[in-house]
């Protein structure tokens, strides 16, 4: 490992010992009640108490994350192929996909969840974490895909290429980088999008993380609070790393951002 | 007779006028230089020859059904994301030849050009002559007999310039081929060319038609000649001439 990276992994760890250490002091010298501050190692024998649940919950939560996230990539560049195709397309449905994005998620909640009947919560959620993560990759995709270079563009033309022939082999490697920047939005989002949609819609049948850090806050368990609070972060850090080198290995020949320093 | 240009114009969709009434004709195996001031609409003239664009008025005619067309633009324009075989490979595949057929093709293109070495390295590991030897590998894969270069080495520094012009002479030899070649560089027009083409400032005309088609083989040494001074003067007062007048 070089030392870059020695630092690039060290250096954060380092910081994360200290600050539990300081943490854990602080909370003793201080003598702050659990319920305000749990001490990590409080936090820690909550969750391995409420272990089983917790991985219930973590479960759910990463599951609608990740059908989340791949519904709103697959419409994402569905849409943007069909933007790419036509400036009046684009012109008549953008603006309908801004308004979905700028709609507080928390406001259409109930609505979502009386289409999709009370019964069905994680569903509602799943549709509410989708409606968050589509936007950053449809905007970039059609972005992308229309930033092919001109003269590559000419040479399809010279060989008469088909409109498929020029998606599939100039448009969609040109958007590339453009579609791995939005995802790496659009994954965070996702997870985003799946708490604050359990938050909204989430009473009753659905039981992700989200709903674990209410019941806790209720019960006053704080220290169970924050050991979901630690599994969603340390789901979020899951996937951007995963996206992250994902990006890296997709665009590693050919793209300045994934060239290694000289 | 390969072409003829009879009394093209082009008007672009915003009004620009950029060729007015232009004649030429080019015979097959030519090697033909478009010199002039920037924005004169040489490459308006190459596209409409390779048919990327259509005149406005006037008429692009091939007198026997239009070859296959290579195209070489300024900055090699190659797909970062593939490797050199496929980008040389490209042109095949959208013409949907058989897959034998292309291996045989990229192979014998890559040698051609000197970089079988090369078929797998991406193209920013290539220095900015090789790119456009890829470029060219790519224009020839699919056989093409005409070739159509903008600007091909205006990026280059002057010794690789120098190179691949000669390469270049080799290849128009060798193959056969009708090149139509832009340049901004008076010497390099005339070094290269059996004809050059100067033409007006916009809307461009043809203001001076100079062949020359000896010597058949040029080395360096042709630079020293007074044949080449005298020819590369006549091109020069052309373009003077013309930037004089108003
Ligand atoms: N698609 C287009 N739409 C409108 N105007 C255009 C278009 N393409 C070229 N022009 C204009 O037509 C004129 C001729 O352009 P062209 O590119 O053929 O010039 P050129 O001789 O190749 O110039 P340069 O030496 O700078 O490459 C220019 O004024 C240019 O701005
Ligand atoms: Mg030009």
């Amino acid at each position: 490992m070089s030392r870059e990276r020695i630092w690039g992994y060290g250096l954060p760890a380092l910081v994360a010992v200290a600050t539990m250490g300081f943490w854990e002091w602080i909370v003793y010298a201080l003598d702050i009640k659990h319920f305000v501050l749990p001490a990590p190692s409080a936090i820690a024998a909550a969750a391995i108490e409420s272990w089983g649940s917790l991985m219930d919950a973590t479960w759910v939560t990463i599951r609608v994350t990740v059908i989340a996230f791949v519904l709103a990539l697959i419409f994402g560049i569905a849409f943007a192929t069909l933007f790419a195709q036509s400036r009046t397309i684009e012109r008549a449905l953008f603006p309908y996909a801004v308004t979905l994005q700028v709609t507080p998620v928390v406001a259409i909640a109930p609505l979502i969840l009386i289409w999709v009947g009370p019964d069905n919560a994680e569903r509602a959620v799943l549709i509410l974490a989708t409606i968050v993560a589509f936007f950053p990759i449809l905007a970039n995709a059609t972005l992308g895909l229309r930033s092919a270079d001109r003269q590559l563009h000419e040479l399809f033309d010279l060989y008469g290429a088909s409109r498929w022939q020029r998606l599939i082999r100039l448009q969609f490697p040109a958007a590339l980088p453009n579609i791995l920047t939005g995802m790496k939005i659009s994954g965070g989002l996702a997870l985003i999008g799946a708490v604050v949609a359990e938050f909204a819609a989430g009473s009753g049948t659905s039981t992700g993380l989200a709903w674990v850090i209410l019941q806790a806050g209720f019960n006053l368990k704080v220290a169970k609070a924050f050991a979901a609070l630690g599994l969603l972060a340390a789901i979020g850090i899951t996937i951007y790393a995963l996206l992250s080198l994902l990006e890296r290995h997709a665009l590693k020949h050919w793209h300045e951002s994934a060239r290694p320093p000289e | 007779m390969l072409l003829s240009f009879d009394n093209v114009t082009k008007t672009f969709p915003n009004g620009t006028l950029a060729l007015d009434r232009v004649n030429l004709s080019i015979a097959s195996g030519e090697f033909v230089s478009l010199v002039g001031p920037s924005g004169c609409g040489k490459s308006t003239a190459l596209r409409l020859i390779a048919g990327l664009i259509e005149p406005s008025a006037g008429k692009v005619a091939w007198t026997h059904a239009k070859p296959s067309v290579g195209f070489v633009f300024q900055d090699a324009a190659l797909m970062p994301w593939a490797t050199v075989a496929k980008n040389v490979r490209l042109p095949l595949e959208l013409t949907r030849k058989d897959d034998a057929e292309a291996d045989r093709r990229v192979a014998d293109t890559l040698e051609l050009v000197g970089l079988t070495k090369f078929a797998n390295a991406y193209p920013r590991e290539l220095s900015g002559g090789m790119r456009m030897r890829v470029s060219i590998a790519r224009a020839l894969a699919t056989d093409a007999s005409v070739l159509l270069m903008d600007e091909p080495f205006a990026a280059l520094d002057e010794l690789t310039r120098d190179r691949l012009n000669d390469e270049l002479r080799e290849l128009w030899a060798v193959k056969n081929l009708t090149i139509v070649f832009v340049t901004h560089s008076v010497y390099e027009s005339v070094y290269l060319s059996s004809r050059v083409i100067a033409m007006s400032q916009r809307p461009g005309r043809v203001i001076a038609d100079i062949a020359m088609t000896e010597p058949k083989t040029r080395t360096r040494d042709f630079r020293m000649t007074t044949a080449y001074g005298e020819r590369c003067r006549d091109v020069r007062s052309a373009l003077q001439r013309e930037l004089a007048t108003p």
